[in-house]
């Protein structure tokens, strides 16, 4: 299942994966094409987390393949350390370091794993910072910013990488509602550059404005994958209309 | 229209809360006497102070002598602290010749200074510095202490002692356990496991033993593993000793540290291409050790005083030295101040690390807030 046609830079051909004996992903097929912007959405339990963490290895699938910008993931480290810089990880609870200001949290891997000299990892995460609109944050420690600007500096953490694609898993579920709209701007400017975007998400709005196409999974399974103008108004699957009915009530 | 308080009062007329003001009077009562079983305690527990504490300053101070060179001198009653006096420097470096001890006065005075830029919070390159000085002064050191070069006569390590021999026991020790112990509970938590048997085997063996056993060990058997001829010399033995016994003991300390690190920290450093080095030293080890700065210290303060037990192998640190003093026949009887005068020693040095401790941790904690 993919998008319109565009060049696919994620595939997954039927992966399975357990966690002891459970059996959390049952045979995930999907494409997302380059620059596309794909929302996942589903009830708790349902495997989304774990399916957007197997593309940058922090879970591993036990059967299937995964293929990223054109490497396959297996468990050579070498593919697996070449993957990751070329996507992005956006968390939950942001896990910055906090034991280092929002400025060195951005230039510690450009500089470590990119080999930037300093002065040039300084300069690109500014320039980063002021896309997500915290310049003046830069010497402050993690520990010292609301929830929104600590994901902000999150974002602009995974930018410096320049990475080719992003992953958001539930970026905006832990935190208040004001600042729920401070990230989802950064995140859509993000997709408006042409940025490939997977992104799990409750935020049905974001996923109206800016989504290719939204993935609907329940139980380990991907149930429908539609573009949203389909997927909200007329969705296919009775357990799709059911979650719609729930988590659209307010 | 305002919002009514007690007795009528508005919420404008009520002002800032009334603070009392405590006399020394009212705090006594306070605290001491508050009730008729802690005014019992209070009671009982000043009484035995006062039959302990103050013979105790009578006799250490008031009593005491100081003058003089010889025992005869102590003619008070008090504490004969003029042994202490007569036998300083034998407390301090040991046995080693006098007209040496200059030689460890400049390494010591050398060290001192070369540490002074690890304080200096502006220096960015502290821990590069740091390990370089590890790696560097041993050899100046050992190269005074010793001697056999430059026209410097020779002092064998039998001779060093004291308190002298106390710091370069614990400083070896303390030096060479940290970076062991920060290998081996990585180790420990290694998926690989060859390394995590080896680990859990090291410290689960050495951490079985009492240290005298390993010093024993160290001293008795190491020759024997060793190609005939080669002679491991004693100090060096009990160096070995002392470093592998506090080694494990402070894996278990940074074990602690390392378990209490999110596992979002590793999920972020991994995201972002960090290789297994690069997040324990850049991410994990920095955030770990801060924690378990306590256990750390108190692992440390644990090991200067253990240096004691090189007496088991014949050498005579300061506590050592302070009991060889007193088998002198000229100081017959005065082992109670020569104790005491180490313990005392000993004190200063673990008070020094525990204050030092607690400035590290203020300092770093600054940039922690979560």
């Amino acid at each position: 299942m993919t998008g319109q046609g565009a060049e696919p830079i994620i595939i997954m051909r039927d992966v399975h994966k357990w966690f002891g004996e459970f059996h959390v992903l049952k045979g995930i097929d999907l494409e997302v094409g380059k620059s596309q912007k794909v929302v996942v959405c589903g009830p708790s339990g349902s495997g989304k987390s774990t399916m957007i963490r197997c593309i940058n290895r922090l879970e591993e699938h036990q059967r299937g393949e995964i293929i990223v910008d054109g490497i396959e993931l297996t468990s050579d480290v070498k593919n697996v350390e070449a993957i990751r810089r070329e996507v992005g990880m956006v968390f939950q609870s942001f896990n910055l370091f906090p034991h280092l200001t929002v400025l060195e949290n951005l230039i510690l891997a450009p500089m470590w794993v990119r080999r930037m000299p300093r002065k040039e990892a300084e300069e690109l995460a500014m320039s980063l910072l002021e896309r997500v609109k915290i310049p003046e944050q830069a010497n402050k420690y993690p520990g010292q910013l609301s929830g929104g600007q600590q994901q902000r500096v999150a974002i602009a953490r995974a930018l410096c990488m320049k990475p080719k694609i992003m992953l958001f898993d539930e970026p905006t579920s832990a935190l208040d509602p004001e600042m729920v709209k401070e990230v989802l701007d950064v995140m859509i400017e993000l997709a408006n550059e042409g940025m490939t975007m997977v992104v799990v998400t409750h935020e049905m709005g974001f996923a109206k404005s800016v989504a290719d196409f939204v993935v609907f999974m329940d139980q380990g399974e991907i149930v429908e994958v539609a573009p949203p103008s389909v997927f909200f108004t007329s969705p296919k699957s009775d357990r799709t209309k059911l979650f719609l009915s729930q988590i659209l009530q307010h | 229209m305002a919002t009514e308080g007690r007795a009528g009062a508005t919420a404008s007329e009520i002002g800032p809360p009334v603070t009392e003001r405590i006399t020394v009077l009212a705090w006594l009562k306070h605290n001491l006497f508050s009730s008729w079983f802690n005014s019992l305690l209070t009671i009982l527990v000043g009484y035995l102070l006062y039959i302990v504490l103050v013979p105790l300053f009578r006799w250490a101070v008031l009593d005491a002598t100081i003058s003089g060179t010889s025992k005869e001198a102590c003619d008070f009653g008090g504490a004969c602290w003029t042994l202490i006096k007569v036998r300083f420097g034998q407390y301090i470096y040991g046995l080693y010749p006098e007209e040496q001890r200059w030689r460890v006065d400049l390494a010591f005075a050398i060290a001192v200074v070369a540490m002074v830029p690890l304080f200096l919070e502006r220096f960015r390159h502290r821990l590069t510095y740091a390990v370089g000085l590890v790696v560097i002064y041993p050899v100046i050191g050992y190269a005074l202490f010793y001697g056999g070069w430059l026209g410097l006569p020779v002092v064998e390590t039998p001779r060093w002692g004291g308190l002298f021999l106390t710091l370069v026991i614990a400083g070896v020790g303390i030096t060479a356990s940290f970076p062991l112990g920060i290998l081996l509970a990585l180790g420990r938590r290694s998926s690989m496991p060859v390394i995590k048997s080896l680990s859990v085997a090291f410290i689960e063996l050495v951490r079985g033993v009492p240290l005298v056993t390993v010093l024993f060990m160290a001293s008795v058997m190491l020759p024997l593993f060793l190609p005939a001829g080669v002679n491991f010399d004693k100090l060096m033995r009990a160096l070995v000793g002392v470093a592998l016994f506090s080694a494990a003991y402070m894996a278990e300390v940074v074990r602690g540290g390392l378990q209490a690190i999110p596992k979002g920290q590793y999920e972020a450093a991994m995201a972002l291409g960090l290789g297994y080095w690069q997040t324990t030293g850049l991410i994990i080890l920095p955030q770990a050790l801060r924690l378990v700065i306590p256990g750390i210290v108190n692992t440390f303060i644990g090991l200067f005083k253990d240096t004691s037990l090189v007496t088991i192998i014949g050498l005579f640190d300061l506590l050592g030295m302070a009991k060889l003093i007193v088998t002198d026949p000229q100081w017959l009887g005065l082992a109670a101040e020569s104790y005491i005068f180490a313990a005392f020693g000993f004190w200063i040095f673990c008070f020094a690390m525990s204050r030092y401790s607690q400035y590290v941790e203020r300092r770093l904690s600054t940039g922690n807030r979560r």
